[in-house]
């Protein structure tokens, strides 16, 4: 078992020295998720599986595909679509692919090994995390839950169109 | 089952943590530099579920829980900034974003 957390490590720290040497965002946005779910394997591995799918859900993907709409949203016109043709491009996901397909091979061992043996310590499941988090931890629930209504409002205030840059044809809001 | 010592997933987690690091800045880039600020945030939930998982209790993947929900607020943020600067400077460099009254 401890070889399949080296080799999870090994794949992280890869791919993270990737995302920050990329001059593409989407490349960098690939090579990001790549190492999230190897985080995330490395979790399964410490005996956190509720933190996995969390890692695998939330990270990779709701916040990494919020990612993916900005730079969407960012360069319009041909270079969208250059950058469209681009994603077709064997080479481009050549190399997180390979990464990924190490994972899925740990994965497969470690199923066929027949569960979930952590490296250490043992299995905090999804049971005893809830019963913490709504036992002594509520008020930081209450605490999550208004730093998510901040959030919500100051992204909805920042993203609205300032009124006085008006691209023609646009209404401002 | 011989175990993985503590020490080297928070050497990992220090590992990653200096690579963010290292990624906000270099990169002029503000895409690039959310996303090492993202880097810099799982190196610390990483750090603390594995020492959660050490002691085998579940305040270490409370704090985790917690870290992605300021991740998540603060990328919705972040993201939103990108946007406006964008609009105002038409560049995502962070160095034309120096002067406050633009």
């Amino acid at each position: 078992m401890n070889a399949v957390f080296y080799i999870a490590a090994g794949v992280t720290v890869v791919s993270t020295v990737l995302v920050i040497t990329q001059f593409n965002p989407v490349h960098a946005l690939l090579y990001l998720i790549v190492s999230l779910m190897s985080v995330s394997l490395i979790f399964f591995l410490l005996g956190a599986p509720f933190a996995a799918a969390l890692e695998v859900i939330i990270y990779a993907g709701a916040i990494m595909v919020l990612f993916v709409f900005v730079v969407m949203m960012l360069n319009l016109g041909h270079l969208a679509v250059e950058q469209e043709q681009q994603l077709l491009n064997p080479r481009m996901w050549l190399g997180p692919s390979l990464l990924v397909a190490v994972l899925m091979i740990e994965l497969v061992y470690i199923l066929a090994q027949g569960g979930s043996h952590p490296v250490e310590g043992s299995i905090v499941g999804s049971k005893a995390v809830g019963l913490a988090l709504f036992g002594p931890y509520v008020l930081g629930v209450e605490l999550a839950s208004m730093l998510l209504l901040a959030g919500l409002v100051g992204a909805h205030h920042l993203g609205r169109r300032a009124p006085d840059i008006k691209s023609p044809g646009e209404e401002t809001s | 089952m011989t175990s993985t010592p503590l020490a080297q997933v928070l050497m990992l987690a220090g590992l990653l943590f200096s690579l963010g690091l290292v990624g906000v800045l270099v990169r002029r880039n503000i895409m690039f530099m959310l996303l090492s600020i993202e880097i810099m945030l799982n190196a610390a939930g990483l750090a603390f579920v594995a020492a959660g998982s050490r002691w085998g209790s579940p305040d270490g993947q409370v704090m985790f829980l917690f870290i992605i929900t300021m991740a998540a607020a603060e990328v919705s943020v972040g993201l939103a900034l990108v946007i406006q600067l964008y609009h105002r400077l038409k560049t995502l460099d962070t160095d034309a974003a120096r002067t406050l009254r633009g």
